[in-house]
């Protein structure tokens, strides 16, 4: 089903990829010959036409009323059978079937988790069965987002206070990229994320190795995915600060004053990012990440400390 | 011609004092203070978007931080779309030119004229305070609720649109009345040249639509500072509700872009053919048409906003009906040339350039408005791509021609055609190495908006931002020579293109004060050369039948 793409689009992994494209095609095609017949005639008038006399003064020409309406009529038709055509493509984009698998996407400032219906969640990384209908519930937590893979072309803004969905059924196993593209904020372009397409067999495996009570560090370190976007842990500055300090080292903040590292600094800082800003750096950080339950907030810290 | 065309009293030379500038009501005095003011925003903008071509040459950070260059793209977009390109052809050629074409004395208002002009300027300026008092990022949209999220910045700028809004407003209502009442004897409907169809078309849209964008920018403000839940989710808003709000003024002011525009190619595709421009009233009408057309089209911005798919379907449908007649304009435009006499000087090489453009720009405009493709393209670089090939490729390039064209009756001074046609090839080539690889990349996947980028899209940015360069070393050669004229530039004749319309064959070259020595009795069109053909009889005549002064 799939194909691996060309000069202008991407590959096509999708069930309905494929019809986009040849509609594509079609407009791109005709457009090319359209223009290609109007800059030719243009090219053609301008040296045919050329002046050659200074004080030639042309007649004017007669207008073919016959000519005048084909050049309304036929654009005309034209336009109707693609608006039609990608009317149609568009309402199969728009509704999924009703045996879909559904995942609950919560995008915010800027990561990406995602739940599925067994109760695992993922960060930065969508597993998803092939050759299943898969629909996508989305919100968002503070601002627009939207969410985009061009290899199964879909996109669809994510609102907040407000559900949208998208659905797509993958042809191949693969990885395939995830684009946020409204507009997010300072690390909009870093809101990026991955579709790992996997087969039935797998997709269950994979749900059964996530169901298990984790160790904290080893739920810390998934956890952590989303932090990675604005957090380095090898001292590499990134959008916020690298959490590389030892615990027990004191910080430098941006009021001036100096904290401990330590357990609570950490916990603190994810729960009330504005509170203690680290010096060098503004207050950015959403507060979204307030709502981490307990377990998993003890699993960033046993993480971040298995570090040294 | 007699020595006292030449030495006679003219509009720059009447009074030479400052006073006399800032307070003038002559129209084409403001006409000229607009044109530097807009120049000066062009090259402002300008060179940020040489900065966001250069940060993106290779992924991660190039020259600039994330936060940095967030703010230079908005700062571009927000200085070209409401500090450039809204006012630059309307407000520049529209006062300098639209009045000569009618044969009138002045504008029906000119108070309110020179009131729009310095509305302008303090809109200007109370958008551009927002860089002192905080960040203003997220492109020129301003999408709630982040805009209403990042400090009081978004209040100086929506402050100022809110501003710049009232100067469109008045110049639209000016330019209406003008064209209703101001017509000289015998020029009919029928007879204005095609400049005057289309800002009339253009004034329409202003007057109509500028206030939404209006109310919409006070809502925000209001939400912004007296917390009423309008578009903020957080407070009760919706945030869909101030995309329809925000795109139902943003597409008619698409038209306000494009639409002057059309009205220069007209001119140029008829002077430089001297012929009747073919589908003459078509072309008049459509203009008309599109202006009020372009209000039902908004929705196709919205595709995948989450509006239901009922009004997308319907949008999308209109948008092919609003297409179908400017496509079916460049056909006028080009069968104009045909059995003409045609002559390629500078300002015909942009009308000939925009063909190949804008034409680019109306055809991937149809792929845009196909709703399944869109869903795909929206909001990557192919939107980024297209749009440019429509106000860039489109009024900007149309905007030089006309600048070109005027060039001589503003200043009296002809500029080196050499060097003008050079630099007319060097923008046509440097614009598309720019703008046509984001075609490529948008479709491949690329988001517009994005400081960092994947490795695989890297050879595209670095063909646009070397195109860049090209466009750039083509557009400062222009400020270069034209500038270069005003001091060393031979003295233009009354007519250098052999133009039919007023300003060319009633006045002197810069126009008298008030424009005309005796009110200009109309009898013929505007491009019926066929009827004055006693004007090209002499090899490099005047091409003339202005009324000299009385010495």
């Amino acid at each position: 089903m799939g194909d691996s793409g060309s000069i202008w689009l991407p590959e096509a992994m999708s069930t309905f990829a494929g019809e986009v494209d040849a509609l594509f095609w079609f407009v791109f095609w005709t457009s090319t010959v359209l223009f290609v017949a109007v800059i030719g005639v243009k090219i053609y008038f301008m040296i045919r036409y050329r002046r050659t006399d200074d004080t030639y003064v042309p007649e004017p020409v007669h207008e073919s009323k016959r000519l005048e309406a084909a050049w309304i009529v036929l654009p005309t038709i034209l336009t109707l059978i693609v608006f039609t055509w990608g009317f149609q493509v568009f309402l199969r984009i728009s509704s999924a079937p009703p045996d879909s698998y559904d995942i609950t996407v919560r995008a915010q400032q800027w990561s990406w988790e995602f739940e599925y219906a067994e109760g695992v969640t993922s960060f930065s990384e969508l597993y998803v069965p092939v050759g299943r209908p898969i629909k996508l519930m989305m919100s968002s937590e503070d601002v627009l987002h939207s969410f985009f893979i061009p290899a199964f072309r879909v996109k669809m803004d994510i609102i907040p206070n407000r559900y949208t969905s998208v659905w797509f059924e993958v042809t191949e196993p693969g990885e395939y990229q995830i684009y946020c593209t409204e507009y997010c904020g300072t690390e909009h372009s870093g809101m990026l994320a991955q579709v790992i397409a996997v087969s039935e067999v797998d997709f269950a495996a994979w749900l059964v190795s996530q169901n298990q009570d984790l160790p904290p560090v080893e739920l810390g370190e998934r956890l952590f995915e989303q932090c990675a976007i604005c957090h380095s842990t090898n001292g590499e500055r990134l959008v916020g600060p690298s959490l590389d300090a030892r615990f027990g080292t004191m910080r430098a903040l941006a009021d001036g004053s100096t904290v401990l590292f330590d357990e609570d600094y950490i916990r603190e800082s994810i729960v009330n990012p504005a509170a203690k800003v680290a010096e060098g750096f503004q207050p950015i950080m959403p507060a979204g990440y307030s709502s981490m339950s307990a377990k998993e907030l003890d699993g960033l810290v046993a993480y971040l400390k298995s570090l040294e | 011609m007699t020595e006292a065309d030449t030495g006679s009293v003219n509009y720059l030379n009447h009074d030479r004092s400052i006073k006399s500038w800032l307070l003038t009501l002559d129209h084409k005095r403001i006409g000229i203070m607009y044109l530097i003011a807009v120049s000066l925003a062009f090259l402002a903008g300008g060179i940020l978007a040489m900065l966001v071509r250069v940060e993106l040459m290779a992924p991660g950070e190039t020259i600039m931080s994330a936060d940095a260059y967030n703010q230079t793209f908005t700062l571009h977009a927000v200085l070209m779309i409401f500090a450039f390109i809204i006012p630059a052809v309307p407000a520049v050629m529209g006062n300098f030119v639209l009045p000569l074409q009618l044969g009138a004395k002045d504008v029906a208002f000119p108070k309110l004229n020179l009131a729009s002009f310095y509305i302008y300027l303090i809109g200007v300026a109370v958008a551009m305070s927002a860089l002192i008092v905080g960040r203003v990022d997220g492109g020129w949209t301003f999408y709630t609720p982040y805009s209403t999220s990042i400090g009081n910045g978004i209040l100086f700028v929506s402050a100022g649109v809110f501003i710049m809004g009232f100067s469109s407003i008045l110049t639209g209502l000016n330019f209406i009345v003008t064209v209703h009442k101001m017509r000289a004897p015998g020029l009919t409907w029928n007879r204005l040249p095609l400049f005057v169809w289309s800002i009339y078309s253009t004034a329409i849209v202003q007057v109509l639509a500028t206030p939404v964008i209006g109310i919409t920018v006070l809502l925000l403000f209001l939400e912004k500072t007296l917390q009423i839940g309008i578009f903020d989710p957080a407070l009760g808003g919706d945030p869909v509700l101030f995309q329809h709000f925000f795109w139902f003024y943003s597409h008619p002011a698409v038209y306000i872009m494009i639409l002057p525009a059309f009205g220069i190619i007209s001119d140029l595709m008829g002077t430089f053919s001297r012929h009747q421009v073919s589908g003459y009233k078509f072309v008049a009408l459509s203009s008309v048409a599109i202006a009020f057309l372009g209000f039902l089209v908004w929705g196709h911005h919205m595709f995948v906003s989450g509006q239901s798919a009922v009004s997308s379907i319907v949008f999308s449908l209109i948008t092919y009906l609003i297409g179908i007649p400017t496509g079916v304009k460049v056909i006028n435009w080009v069968s104009t040339m045909y059995k003409g006499s045609v002559q390629f000087k500078t300002p015909m090489l942009y009308a000939i350039a925009f063909l190949f453009t804008f034409s680019i720009g109306g055809f991937t405009g149809i792929l845009l408005g196909v709703l399944a493709i869109d869903i795909h393209l929206h909001d990557t670089y192919f939107v980024v791509a297209h749009f440019h090939y429509v106000m860039m490729g489109g009024n900007v390039i149309a905007a030089l021609g006309g600048l070109h064209y005027w060039w001589p009756k503003m200043t009296g001074k002809m500029y080196n055609e050499v060097l003008g046609k050079i630099a007319a090839g060097l923008v046509f080539v440097g614009f598309n190495i720019t703008f046509f690889p984001q075609f490529i990349m948008g479709a491949k996947g690329m988001p517009r908006r994005y400081y960092d980028y994947l490795p695989e899209f890297q050879g595209y940015h670095l063909l646009s931002t070397y195109g860049s360069w090209i466009l750039g070393a083509g557009l400062f050669l222009i400020a270069f020579y034209l500038l270069a004229s005003l001091f060393k530039g031979k003295k233009a004749g009354l007519n250098p293109w052999g133009s039919l319309t007023l300003e060319w064959t009633h006045t002197t070259t810069p126009p008298h004060p008030h424009n005309f020595i005796e009110t200009p009795i109309v009898t013929r069109g505007a491009y019926d050369f066929h009827l004055a053909k006693h004007l090209f009889e002499k090899e490099g005549s005047e091409m003339s039948e202005v009324v000299t002064s009385p010495k």
